[in-house]
Formats: structure tokens, sequence, C-alpha cells
């Protein structure tokens, strides 16, 4: 196992993070804010309480979620996107280096920056809402897990994206659509019947309801199906890599 | 001594369907300096790309010290520095941590000593805390040559170096590859320029349209290169040569019109003056004369045309 290589690209991860700081840590937090603002002020004054808890503090996990998301494939996109795209990933194909170092490296970088994220923002919450964690081994567990299915979700996307276009595509168009129909905001029972079918074919709605389990212990699905869900979406993303690499799928012609 | 690498029955058909090389046989000597001649698009890049794992092959094998290319990748790789031909760097990236990230991708424990020795000598030193994208092309060529010099690889390929490089550049880079090949690293350059060939190589091989048609030592290439063609208009036609002419490199030409005599620039002694007194002996008379050399480029242009 060649770690200085891993260690070599996760740095190298790192650095742009905190290079771009404004867009990868800060911005996500002032959207939270602004969420928070709009629909736990305007809308929590009129809905008070789902299932028990106060609206506001209802929508905490999410928040989280819906950023975590969002930032796992911005970045795990860009990260391996962005050497394709200039050229540099010649250094990277002929190094000693092997395609599960390669994908520890980057996505391993991805997931942590949105792990650091998304405990930030429940930082910001809490200066909003009064926060409880029942569970904060699970809620930890969740958000890594989340983190890292989704990095390589969006390691995927930079790999396949042959345009900066099909690179914001997917997080616009699919991620950010189905985290808002998925329970960032409302209880999935609050839905008419034939909708909470509908929903159940969105795999956020289990991450969600599983992550606000870890919170309030209030849940749209039970916990080993919200787990189940999740590993299974990280194993299907994980048969991908492993194909892309052993093809060389747009990345050796 | 085996060859350091040898690239047998390889060849290249990209998705497009283009046959980029045909079969490539080459054995690559440990320590030289081969220089790969050939046009654009004759598939230099292609077969430096495959050796160096960034492009797959379509068929064959390349052996690297022994070790087969797929299937022991991480001994192949670690002994290999590549230079490509397009100029690609982290833009945001300082000239120190790009080296020293280039060292660590290839799993080499950190020396800041060997880095600072790499940038001196490519006169990078005073820069190595500037970002590369407020570098002149001429010096992020110098950064590309450091992060390939980074893990200290026993084989450096150099894709088309000079290519819109300065003089001044030109020189430092062949004081580099002096004093590598002077501790005993291979180097793999590809060029167009034939003066380039015949200045820094040992051997050369010349590839066109995806084919390797000459794999020449130097020296041998030179000797066909001092070859001078010394040609005398007669002034009548003569049928045979006398005998006592036997003993020179003579030939007929245009029905006996024409005497054309070939002899070695760096001989001694080329033979010139007496053949001339044995052609008055022999009462051959000639009205003019003129001499052509054969050029590398000429040899060059005859093999790519053919
Ligand atoms: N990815 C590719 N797909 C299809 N054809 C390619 C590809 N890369 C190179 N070629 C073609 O292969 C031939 C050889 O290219 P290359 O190896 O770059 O030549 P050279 O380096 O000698 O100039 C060229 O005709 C080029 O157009
Ligand atoms: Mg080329």
């Amino acid at each position: 196992m060649n770690l200085g290589a891993v260690k070599a690209i996760y740095r190298f991860e790192m650095a742009r993070t905190w290079r771009t700081l404004l867009q990868s840590i800060v911005s996500p937090v002032v959207s939270t804010s602004l969420y928070f603002v709009v629909f736990g002020a305007a809308i929590g004054s009129r809905i008070t309480q789902v299932e028990g808890v106060s609206y506001g503090t209802f929508i905490v996990p999410g928040l989280v979620m819906l950023s975590v998301l969002t930032q796992s494939i911005t970045n795990a996109s860009f990260g391996i996107y962005f050497p394709k795209f200039i050229g540099t990933i010649y250094e990277i194909l002929s190094a000693p280096v092997s395609y599960f170092e390669i994908v520890l490296g980057y996505v391993g970088a991805a997931a942590t920056k949105s792990i650091i994220l998304g405990l930030i923002i429940l930082a910001t919450a809490g200066l909003f809402v009064p926060l409880h964690i029942h569970h904060p081994v699970w809620m930890l567990t969740f958000l890594v897990l989340t983190s890292v299915t989704f990095s390589l979700f969006g390691f995927i996307i930079g790999i396949w994206a042959d345009g900066f276009e099909k690179l914001q595509m997917i997080p616009m168009l699919i991620i950010t659509p189905l985290t808002f129909l998925g329970g960032s905001f409302y209880s999935i029972s609050m839905l008419p019947p034939n909708w909470q079918t509908v929903a159940l074919f969105n795999p956020v709605v289990y991450l969600i309801s599983g992550f606000r389990w870890s919170f309030y212990e209030i849940a749209d699905v039970s916990l080993s199906v919200s787990m189940g869900m999740t590993v299974s979406f990280l194993v299907i993303c994980m048969t991908v890599v492993w194909w892309i690499f052993r093809t060389g799928y747009r990345l050796k012609s | 001594m085996s060859p350091i690498i040898s690239v047998s029955g390889l060849s290249k058909v990209y998705a497009s369907g283009f046959t980029a090389l045909k079969t490539i046989n080459l054995d690559i000597n440990r320590g030289e300096i081969f220089a790969l001649l050939g046009p654009n698009g004759a598939g230099k890049t292609t077969l430096i790309s495959i050796i160096c794992g960034i492009t797959n092959p379509s068929i064959g094998q390349i052996l690297v010290d022994g070790h087969d290319i797929q299937r022991d990748y991480r001994a192949t790789r670690s002994l290999i520095g590549l230079v490509p031909q397009e100029l690609h760097t982290d833009a945001f990236e300082t000239v120190w941590a790009t080296v020293s990230f280039s060292r660590g991708l290839f799993g080499k424990p950190k020396n800041p000593a060997h880095i600072e020795k790499v940038l001196k000598d490519l006169s990078l030193w005073d820069k190595k805390d500037n970002k590369i994208v407020t570098l002149s092309g001429g010096m992020k060529r110098r950064v590309m040559i450091a992060k390939a010099l980074s893990h200290e690889p026993q084989i450096l390929f150099l894709d088309e170096p000079t290519a819109g490089v300065d003089v001044e550049l030109r020189k430092a880079m062949w004081d580099v590859v002096r004093t590598l090949r002077a501790s005993g690293v291979t180097i793999i350059l590809t060029t167009h320029y034939i003066e380039e060939a015949e200045e820094m190589a040992d051997r050369v091989g010349v590839i066109n349209r995806g084919e390797i048609i000459l794999v020449e030592e130097k020296t041998a290439l030179m000797q066909k290169l001092g070859k001078k063609r010394l040609k005398l208009h007669l002034q009548g036609k003569v049928d045979a040569l006398p005998s006592s002419l036997a003993a020179y490199n003579l030939d007929l030409a245009e029905s006996g019109k024409e005497l054309i005599y070939t002899y070695d620039t760096r001989s001694e002694h080329t033979g010139i003056t007496s053949l001339l007194g044995d052609l008055r002996a022999a009462g051959i008379r000639f009205s003019d004369l003129d001499t052509t050399q054969s050029s590398l480029e000429e040899i060059f242009v005859s093999l790519v045309r053919a």
C-alpha cells in the first residue's frame, strides 16, 4: 500500500479547501442560516410542532443532510474533474498508486470536508434552536456514511462529466430536489397517502429519516431500513468506481 | 545486460478506430540516451503514454526492468519519471509544494535536500515559494522536469522537451540530462528536431505512422551521414572502368557520362588527390564536378517518405 500517495492526494485536496474557504465552508453556513430564518421563523410560526418537537428543531437534521449531500458531491466531483480538465491527471495515472489509493485520497478528503461542514452547520443551528442529540454515535455514523457515500457518488460524476455544465447539473437537478422532497422540511407522514408511497422511492428519505431518528427518535421509516438503504447505495457507488478503474472509463484512452 | 525497457508486439488502436501504433518492437538499453525521432502524429506520445500507464495498450507486452507494466505497475512506475509534451500544472500551488507532492505520490519518504538539489539544478530555487501561475512558460517546463525528477527515477521520459523552448532553457536541460546519464539514468526523449537527436543521443529510433522504421547507433548513422559523393561530369562516354581504378569506390552513371566517387569525409585520406591523378593517367577527362553530402535530414526524409 502506497500510503505516501494517499497522504499526498489527501493533503493536496485539503489544501484546496483551505484556499477556497469561503466557497467550501462559509457559503453553506450562510445559506443554512438563511433557511433557518425563512423556514424556521416564517413557517415555524404557523407550524408550531411536528411529532412533538418544535418545527425549527425538526428541520435541523434535514438541513445538515441537505448541505452534506450537495457539498460531498460538489467537492468530490470537482476534486477529480479538475485534474482531468487541466491535464494534471497524467501524474496520478503514471504514479505507482492503486485505484483504491486514488479513491481513498480523493473521496477521503471530500468526505472529511463534508463531515466538518456538517458539524459546523449543526453548531450554527444550535445558535437558532435548542438541540438535543439522543444518539450521538448513530448521528456520527449516519453523517460519516452519508459523507463517504455521496463523495463516492460525486467522484463518479466527476469522472463521467466532460464539461462544467454536467458537473453542476447533477447536484442542481437531482440532489437538491430529492433533498427538498425527501423530508428535510416536513415529515413524510404529513403527505397525502399516495405521495407517501412516491416518497419512499426517494433514497434521500431514508438518509434523513435515519439521521433525524438519531436526534429525536422520530423517523419515517425504521432505523434498520434507513441504514440498509444507505449501505446499499454505498455498495452501488463502490461497484461503479471499481468498474470505472477496471475499464479506464473516461480516464484512459 | 538485459534491456531496461523491452517492448514487444505492441499495438494501439484508439476507440475512434485509429491505429496509432502498428506492431512495435523496441529495446532500450540501460543507461543510454535514446532519441525517438518522428514527424507529428507518428505515435511517439502514444508509445510513451502506454509505457507510463496513461494509455491502455491494445495488444503486446512491455517489460520495464523485467517487470510487466500491467501486472507489476507499482514496480515499473516507481522507476519512471515522465515529462509530458503539454504543460500541465496546478496554477495555485507553489513550486515547492507541487514538486513535494510528486515525490509523495510516488511513495518516497520526504527528502527536502533532494528537492532542493533538483530545484537548484533547474534554476528554480529562487522561485520555490512562487505560485506556478506566476511563472513563464519556460519556468513551468522546468517545474514539470523537477516533478519528474523529484522521486529519483531510473528512467526519464522527455516528450518533446525543447518544443517552443528558448536557447537558455535548452542548454540547461541538456546539462541536466547529461548529469543524469552520468549517474546511470536511462533517458528517452522524443523530438522532431534532428539536431537534437544528433547532439544528445546514443541511439536513434525513427518512427513514422505508428511503425519503427529504423533503430541505429548514432555513430552508425553518422557514418552514413559522413559519406560524401563526388560527381564528375565526363567529357566523353566511358563504357567500363579501367582496372587501374578498381581500388576506388566508383560507379558509372548516366550511361557512362558521369562518374561517382563515394568517400568518407572523416577519414584522414579522402583519396581524391590520388583518384584525380589516376584518372588523368587513365586518360579520363571531365568537364565539371560537384559534391553532395547526405544529411540525417535526408536520410530521415527518405525513410519517412518510403
Ligand atoms: N485519444 C486519441 N483518440 C484517437 N486518436 C488519437 C488519440 N490520441 C492520439 N491520437 C492519434 O494518434 C496519432 C499519434 O498521436 P501521437 O502519439 O500524439 O503522435 P506524436 O506524439 O508522434 O505527435 C495521431 O494521428 C493522433 O491524432
Ligand atoms: Mg507527441
